[in-house]
């Protein structure tokens, strides 16, 4: 999977502690790092170039902070650039009424789809939206945005007969102002950037319609092609803005750094699963957290201030330090953790972690972690200790698991609060020692 | 072999942006030089090739560079033809029937890489050879994705089962089975709705067609193929790594090849998992989906003549 910028900047910088300054030199291999770093999240060859140099020259001559390495601090100064780069432009939506917007992009990149969850948006923020099928070429396509605005809840126009899509633009609006409807949504069929007939037909719809948003739907995933592709749409349809989808998927999304950089068109939404519900503004520090390969620390920072309960979060923290946490509080932490979501997008979120996945039973073992806690007395959660042989049956036939699984989880607490009693102690070097041990076993790790 | 060359390079570089051209003719009678290396460069890397296949190739071209300085494009370009052949060798999928029919071929792949028409490509292709084929409906996940496929069916005059969205699509792959073993079909293939490989309740459908189908027959599905978007970059790997893991894939797919991608993500692909590419999808229509040729792959990525 993918290791981590951070990390792979850590051992370029290696032997550079002590210096003072960033430098052309010093950086150099640094540099590189990040340029294939780049390249690797799929960032266009020249964006990837331009951008490094870019940062190069912010770099050099910066002084390397007190206590901070140099690693990070470059990491920090590119992550900056690329926050930048990513949020700059008007990403909110025209406020125009009606407002039309028209739906474009490649084949199978989201746009149906799209269409219906950008409905759905709009609907939420008081608009009266109508879907507008334009897609007269894929099979049943029309049939998708009917189905889907119906589930919806949407206005939707078709003409199944008709083949003239420009035609078809005008009909569909006509229909909204006859209706009420002060929003409309064209969904138009995939087509390739360099096919001029059906680039032509958009054109002329674009004409007919004249739409106050042009939104490129692309995948989140595509790669190096994606600026020749956005180039295309934008000489030929001014885009306003673009639509990023499938970025539930573990795609660093590299693609919109590139069509920023070359089209100049900021991203406005972004799609995040199968339901109409999972569609997001955009957030610039969070693809250029994942595009770097840092994972998502701030929205996780965010989730987890929003469902964590402070109090008991602290209460927490000044356990641990007096290495006074049993396994009570191993199952309030749990509690708290599950509030969290599902594990899979929780470890998603932490840094260098964006590509892991976690075993499928990773949640089930969670469940069950709880229901060999919840087996016990309170006594038994306070001083895991008095727990012999036939404690631990009792437990594990009212928990449902093996006599093994709650040793298991017994040894694991073992490590965990010797590990605090270390922290207590600051034995940190003993620590990383043992943490390093534990990652070796991660697999057979319960939790 | 001259019009099937043809047809792959007019699909694969409708707008003649072969690796050649995007050099400026560097592979010509030109002398290289440092600045025609970075072109070079960045034209490897705008094939998706990635960083390892781009690296050994640049690194061998820069090889014979010093040892000879005279070292002509039309040269350095068969030194990166040769690496990619080499990268490439044992890639072609070559599509044999099961030992006993129906031959059962599942297009597994995310949302949106064209599985429904590769299925119906596919389908129309094996009735070109003269062979029986029965298509199995089941996304039945996607809104309208049945009636995409009943579409395609009617279109190119094949045989379909299918049920309704929301159906369960294990017992749709049940009963297509069944239906194509009652009428001594040679092929069926299996179209499944689109997933992230991320989702791992939704690989678990995937599971569950496949247990299904092995109880007719413990060998099916014999051929489970990726069907893989060809203009999608280094994603594209992780997305074969996943499904290969959960689902044990036996070779892929490459579609929208038609485009000015050159799909390099598909040398990667191979280099990682060893999943022999069947076919290659070059435009929309039925006769677009062709075998996949190393040969002429590596020609049309370079710009070779045949």
């Amino acid at each position: 999977m993918f290791e981590s910028l951070t990390e792979k900047l850590g051992s370029a910088l290696r032997n550079f502690r002590g210096v003072g300054q960033l430098t052309d030199a010093n950086m150099a291999d640094a540099l590189k790092e990040v340029r294939t770093a780049l390249l690797a999240a799929d960032v266009h060859f020249k964006v990837a170039r331009d951008f490094v140099e870019r940062v190069q020259t912010q770099c050099v001559g910066q002084q390397v902070l007190k206590g901070v390495a140099p690693g990070q601090q470059v990491v920090k100064i590119i992550h900056d650039e690329l926050v930048r780069l990513l949020g700059e432009g008007e990403n909110s939506l025209s406020t125009a009424r009606p407002l039309k917007i028209l739906m474009v992009g490649l084949h199978g990149s989201g746009k149906t789809t799209s269409s219906a969850k950008l409905g759905k948006l709009l609907k939420k923020r008081g608009y009266r939206p109508l879907v507008a099928a334009c897609d007269v070429y894929r099979p049943a396509a029309i049939d998708q945005l009917e189905i889907l605005a119906k589930q919806e809840e949407l206005a939707f126009y078709s003409d199944r007969v008709s083949k003239d899509v420009p035609a078809i633009g005008a009909a569909a609006l006509a229909t909204a102002q006859a209706t009420g409807c002060d929003c409309i949504i064209f969904d138009t069929a995939g087509r390739l950037q360099i096919d001029p007939e059906l680039i032509a037909e958009v054109k002329k719809l674009h004409a007919v319609v004249q739409p106050d948003e042009v939104l490129l739907v692309a995948d989140g995933a595509l790669g190096q092609e994606a600026v020749n592709v956005a180039k295309a749409f934008h000489d030929a349809l001014a885009l306003t803005g673009l639509v990023l989808t499938k970025m539930d998927g573990d795609a660093r999304g590299g693609a919109a750094l590139s069509i920023k950089s070359i089209a100049q068109v900021p991203i406005k939404f972004i799609g995040t699963g199968e339901k109409t519900a999972d569609f997001d503004t955009f957030y610039p520090e969070r693809l250029a957290s994942r595009i770097l390969g840092m994972g998502d620390v701030v929205s996780l920072v965010e989730k987890a201030q929003e469902t964590i309960d402070h109090k008991e979060a602290e209460k927490m923290a000044e356990k641990m330090r007096k290495a006074d946490f049993d396994l009570e509080d191993f199952l309030a932490q749990m509690q708290q953790i599950k509030k969290l979501g599902s594990m899979q997008s929780i470890v998603g979120m932490m840094p260098g972690m964006s590509g892991v996945q976690l075993p499928d039973d990773s949640e089930k073992q969670m469940a069950r972690t709880e229901a060999i806690i919840k087996s016990m007395t309170k006594q038994e959660r306070r001083k895991p200790d008095i727990l012999n042989g036939s404690r631990r049956k009792r437990i594990a036939d009212g928990s449902g698991v093996k006599i093994v699984e709650v040793n298991q989880l017994l040894k694991q607490f073992q490590q965990m609060q010797q590990m605090m009693k270390m922290m207590k102690g600051g034995g940190s070097k003993k620590m990383m020692k043992q943490l390093e041990a534990m990652q070796s076993q991660r697999g057979k790790l319960r939790f | 072999m001259f019009g099937l060359f043809k047809k792959f390079k007019d699909g694969f570089a409708k707008t003649v942006t072969a690796i050649a051209a995007k050099t400026h003719g560097l592979f010509g009678a030109r002398i290289i030089d440092a600045s025609s290396l970075e072109t070079l460069e960045e034209a490897l890397y705008t094939a998706d090739f990635g960083v390892e296949t781009t690296e050994e190739i640049l690194a061998e071209i820069k090889t014979a560079y010093k040892k000879d300085a005279t070292l002509h494009g039309q040269q350095a370009a068969a030194i990166g033809a040769a690496v990619l052949k080499r990268a490439l060798a044992g890639a072609e999928g070559d599509l044999r029937p099961a030992a006993s029919a129906p031959t059962v071929i599942a297009m597994i792949g995310v949302n949106g890489s064209g599985k429904t028409t590769t299925a119906a490509k596919l389908a129309w292709r094996l009735k070109q050879d003269g062979k029986t084929v029965t298509l199995a409906a089941c996304d039945t996940f996607r809104a309208a994705a049945v009636e995409q496929l009943k579409t395609w069916a009617i279109r190119l005059d094949l045989e379909i089962v299918a049920s309704h969205t929301g159906a369960d699509s294990a017992s749709v792959a049940f009963d297509a089975w069944q239906a194509a073993k009652s009428r001594g079909r040679d092929y069926l293939i299996v179209d499944t709705a689109g997933r992230l490989h991320t989702k791992s309740n939704l690989m678990e459908e995937l599971a569950k067609i496949r247990r299904v189908l092995q109880k007719h027959d413990p060998t099916a599905p014999q051929h489970r193929w990726l069907v893989v978007d060809g203009s999608l970059g280094s994603n594209s790997i992780e997305q074969a790594r996943v499904f290969h893991q959960s689902f044990g894939l036996t070779g892929l797919v490459v579609t929208k090849l038609d485009g000015t991608s050159r799909g390099g993500a598909l040398v990667g692909i191979w280099r990682q998992l060893k999943l022999p590419i069947y076919f290659l999808g070059l435009g929309e229509q039925a006769e677009d989906l062709q075998p996949f040729s190393v040969d002429n792959y590596v020609k049309a990525v370079f710009g070779l003549e045949d």
